[in-house]
C-alpha cells in the first residue's frame, strides 16, 4: 500500500529564518523521489514535516490525499530512516525490526516470524538474535530498512542513510535500496546532498536551494536541461562564461564575452549584461582548426587520466580555463600537453540560464 | 603509571600516590579495621582491657537479639527483638525513600536532559543547587517547622479548604521519609540526568515514528538506557538514607526509630563502643548485601554504575 504525498505551498519558519519557502510538489504513489541540495537548503526540514516531527508554518501536507495537520509521527503512515539509523542498541536485531509490531500489539511468535521474513528481504537471514553492536555498517543499514518496512508504511522517508558508509558499500546499497523499493512498491522519499546518489536512484529529483524548490524532474532532464545556474552547477561540472546577451530569437541567443562570441540556448526572461552560459565538460570538443561558431583557440595545460574518462584543461589566449572530459573508449584522440588547438561546443548543448529561484544578490 | 611519571615527574607522582595511600589506608581502612576488631571484644572497664577477660566473641552482635516486641510483617504477626524491628524498618523505609526519589527524579531528569533547551540548563541547575548551600541541619529543621501542627503546611491547606482540622504530620515515619527524600532526591536526579543525556534523541523519535506511544518509548527505550543511572542513584540514596542520623533524629517521632539512632544510643549513652561497632557493621553488611541482591535482580553490573 503506497500513497502519494502532496506538498501544497509549504512554508516552515524557525524564528525569523525561513527554512522552507513555498514548496509545491506532488510525489506519486510508488515513486522514488529525491530531494537534492546542499546542507541547510531545507531538505531535512521537509522530511521532518512529512514525518510529523515539525508542523509547517503555512501550507498543507497530504499523504494519500489526507491532510496530515495535527497528526503526530506515531499516527502517520510514514516510516523514517534516520541519518544515524537510530537503531535500539539494547534490543537484539529481531526486536528492533519488530518494535513497530510490538507497539501494535502483535504477539511474540508472529513478530519473530515477521522479523525473519524481513531479514530475508534485506538479505540478512538468521541475524535475528545478534545485537546491533555486532553488525557492520551495511548490516545496520539493512536492519534499519527492515525495521521501517515492518510497520508496512505507505511512505518511506530516508534521511541521507548512506552517508556514513564507505564508497563501495554505498554503491551496493544504492542498487539494493532501489531493488527493495521496486519489490515493495512503497513510495520512497530520499534526502541527499550527493548528486550521483540522487540521479542514479530516483524516478524524479527535486533540487533545492535556500528553502526553495529549484527544479523537479527526472534525473536525465535535471542533468541535461537544468532550469537555472544553481541546478546546473550543483548537479555536475560546468564551464561557465559570463557576458552580455542581445536579441534572443527562437530559443537561442548570442552572448558576447571577453573570451569571444558564443551562441547557445537561452532560458526565458534572461537578458542584459552579467548573465552566465553553462556548458558541460563532456560537450567540449577539440579540433586542430577553428570551428564555424563557439570556437576558442586554446593551449592544453593539463591532462589527467581518471580511468573511464580523461580530464583535459585548456587555457584560452584570453586567460579562461576550459574543462573538457573525453571518454576513454578510443573515440577521441587525447591531446598532448602544450599543443595549441581549438575548443568548441554545439550551441544546442549549451544554455544561458538565470542564477536560481529566489537567489539573493 | 608510566603515563603519570611522564606527565608530572617523579616527585609529584610520588606525592600524589602517597596522599592517595594516606587517604585510603589511614582515613578509610585503618579506622574500619579498628572498629571491626573492637566489635568482637567485650565492653570492659579500662583496667580489664587487655586482661584475661578481653577475648574475641560474637556476643556484641548477638545483643541485637535481646527482648521481644510484636511486629506485623506484610500481614504476618510475629514477635521480634526491638532492635531487629528497628533494623528491618530502617532497611524497609530506606527502600521506600529510594523508590519515591526515583519517581520524583525521573520526570525531572527527563525534562532537563531531553526537553528543556540547553541554554536554560545552567539556570535550572543553579536553582536545584541553591538549597544544597544551606546545611543539612537547617534544611531538616525547616521541614520540622513546615510540618509542625500549627505550621505553614497545615495553615495553607486549611485556608485553601482542603482540610478541616490540622493533620499531625510529625508522627510515624512520614516526616523522616519526607526529610530523606528532600535531602537525597538530587543524588537520584543527577545520575539519571547523566544517563538520559547520553541517549541519542533520534532513538526517541525513531520509537515515536514507529508508532510507539510515549509510555512505551519510556519503557522500552529510555528506561533501559537509563538503567545504570537508576542503579547508581538508587545505591546512593539507599545507602545514604539507611546511614542517615541527622534527619531521623530531627524529624523523627516517638514511633520512628532509625537504626543509626540505636547505634548512637549504644555508643554515646551506654558508652559501649564495642557493641556500637558491631551494630554499625551489621547495618553496613546488610545494606551492601541488599544492594548487591538488587543489582543481581535488575541485571546491573558494578562497571555500569562506575561509568
Amino acid at each position: 500500500m503506497s500513497a502519494g504525498i502532496d506538498l501544497d505551498n509549504v512554508v516552515c519558519d524557525f524564528g525569523s529564518f525561513r527554512a522552507v519557502d513555498h514548496v509545491n510538489v506532488n510525489i506519486q504513489p510508488g515513486e522514488f523521489f529525491s530531494f537534492l541540495g546542499p546542507s541547510g537548503c531545507g531538505k531535512t526540514t521537509i522530511l521532518r514535516m512529512i514525518s510529523g516531527f515539525i508542523e509547517p508554518t503555512e501550507g498543507v501536507i497530504r499523504i494519500g490525499g489526507k491532510d496530515m495537520k495535527g497528526q503526530r509521527p506515531n499516527q502517520r503512515p510514514t516510516a523514517l530512516i534516520f541519518q544515524n539509523l537510530a537503531l535500539f542498541p539494547l534490543m537484539p536485531v529481531w526486536e528492533n525490526i519488530s518494535f513497530g509490531l510490538e507497539v501494535r500489539g502483535v504477539d511474540k511468535a508472529k513478530r519473530r516470524a515477521r522479523a525473519e521474513e524481513l531479514l530475508a528481504l534485506v538479505d540478512l537471514p538468521g541475524a535475528g538474535d545478534k545485537m546491533i553492536s555486532q553488525l557492520s555498517g551495511g548490516q545496520k543499514q539493512r536492519v534499519a530498512i527492515a525495521r521501517a518496512l515492518a510497520v508496512e508504511p505507505s511512505v518511506m522517508l530516508l534521511d541521507e542513510p548512506l552517508s556514513a558508509l564507505d564508497l563501495k558499500l554505498r554503491q551496493n546499497m544504492r542498487a539494493e535500496l532501489r531493488a527493495i523499493q521496486k519489490r515493495t512498491g512503497v513510495t520512497f522519499v530520499f534526502i541527499t546532498h550527493d548528486q550521483g546518489e540522487a540521479l542514479a536512484m530516483s524516478d524524479r529529483v527535486g533540487v533545492m536551494s535556500q528553502g526553495k524548490l529549484q527544479q523537479v524532474s527526472n534525473p536525465r532532464d535535471i542533468y541535461n536541461n537544468p532550469v537555472n545556474g544553481f541546478v546546473a552547477s550543483f548537479v555536475g561540472e560546468n564551464n561557465i562564461l559570463t557576458g552580455s546577451v542581445a536579441a534572443p530569437a527562437g530559443g537561442f541567443a548570442v552572448m558576447d564575452t571577453p573570451h569571444g562570441r558564443f551562441r547557445a540556448r537561452i532560458a526565458d526572461g534572461v537578458s542584459g549584461a552579467g548573465v552566465k552560459l553553462y556548458v558541460r565538460p563532456e560537450h567540449m570538443v577539440f579540433s586542430p582548426a577553428a570551428g564555424a561558431e563557439n570556437s576558442v583557440p586554446v593551449t592544453i595545460s593539463e591532462v589527467a587520466f581518471e580511468g573511464n574518462f580523461i580530464s583535459v584543461h585548456a587555457v584560452s589566449d584570453s586567460g579562461m580555463t576550459f574543462l573538457s572530459e573525453l571518454r576513454n573508449d578510443g573515440s577521441a584522440t587525447v591531446p598532448e600537453l602544450g599543443t595549441k588547438l581549438h575548443v568548441s561546443f554545439d550551441p544546442a548543448r549549451a544554455a544561458i540560464l538565470p542564477d536560481a529561484v529566489g537567489a539573493k544578490g | 603509571m608510566q603515563e603519570m611519571m611522564k606527565r608530572y615527574g617523579g616527585t609529584l607522582t610520588a606525592m600524589i600516590l602517597l596522599l592517595t595511600a594516606f587517604w585510603i589506608l589511614i582515613l578509610l581502612i585503618l579506622p574500619n579495621l579498628t572498629m571491626f576488631e573492637s566489635s568482637f571484644r567485650p565492653y570492659l572497664p579500662v583496667i580489664d582491657v587487655g586482661g584475661p577477660k578481653d577475648t574475641y566473641s560474637v556476643n556484641n552482635y548477638l545483643r541485637i537479639l535481646g527482648g521481644e516486641v510484636p511486629m506485623s510483617i506484610f500481614g504476618f504477626e510475629a514477635t521480634v527483638p526491638p532492635r531487629v524491628k528497628v533494623f528491618l524498618l530502617t532497611i524497609f523505609y530506606s527502600m521506600v525513600v529510594t523508590v519515591i526519589t526515583f519517581i520524583m527524579a525521573y520526570p525531572l531528569a527527563y525534562y532537563l536532559a531531553k526537553i528543556v533547551s540547553p541554554k536554560s540548563l545552567p539556570t535550572l541547575f543553579l536553582l536545584l543547587f541553591v538549597p544544597l548551600w544551606v546545611s543539612e541541619i537547617l534544611r531538616s529543621f525547616a521541614w520540622w517547622i513546615i510540618l509542625a501542627l500549627k505550621g505553614p503546611l497545615n495553615v495553607v491547606l486549611m485556608s485553601l479548604g482542603i482540610i478541616d482540622t490540622e493533620i499531625r504530620w510529625i508522627s510515624g515515619f512520614s516526616p523522616v521519609i519526607i526529610g530523606l527524600v528532600y535531602t537525597y532526591v538530587l543524588f537520584m536526579m543527577f545520575p539519571l540526568f547523566n544517563a538520559m543525556q547520553s541517549l541519542d534523541s533520534n532513538q526517541i523519535e525513531a520509537a515515536e515514528d514507529l508508532g510507539s506511544p510515549w509510555w512505551r518509548t519510556h519503557w522500552r527505550v529510555i528506561l533501559p538506557h537509563a538503567k545504570p543511572g537508576i542503579a547508581s542513584g538508587a545505591v546512593m540514596v539507599f545507602m545514604l538514607s539507611a546511614g542517615s542520623l541527622l534527619v531521623p533524629a530531627l524529624l523523627g517521632s516517638t514511633t520512628s526509630g532509625w537504626f543509626t539512632q540505636t547505634i548512637q544510643g549504644v555508643m554515646l549513652e551506654e558508652q559501649d563502643w564495642n557493641t556500637g561497632a558491631a551494630f554499625a557493621f551489621m547495618l553496613l553488611i546488610v545494606c551492601t548485601l541488599a544492594v548487591s541482591l538488587a543489582m543481581r535482580v535488575f541485571r546491573v553490573k558494578l562497571s555500569d554504575i562506575a561509568k
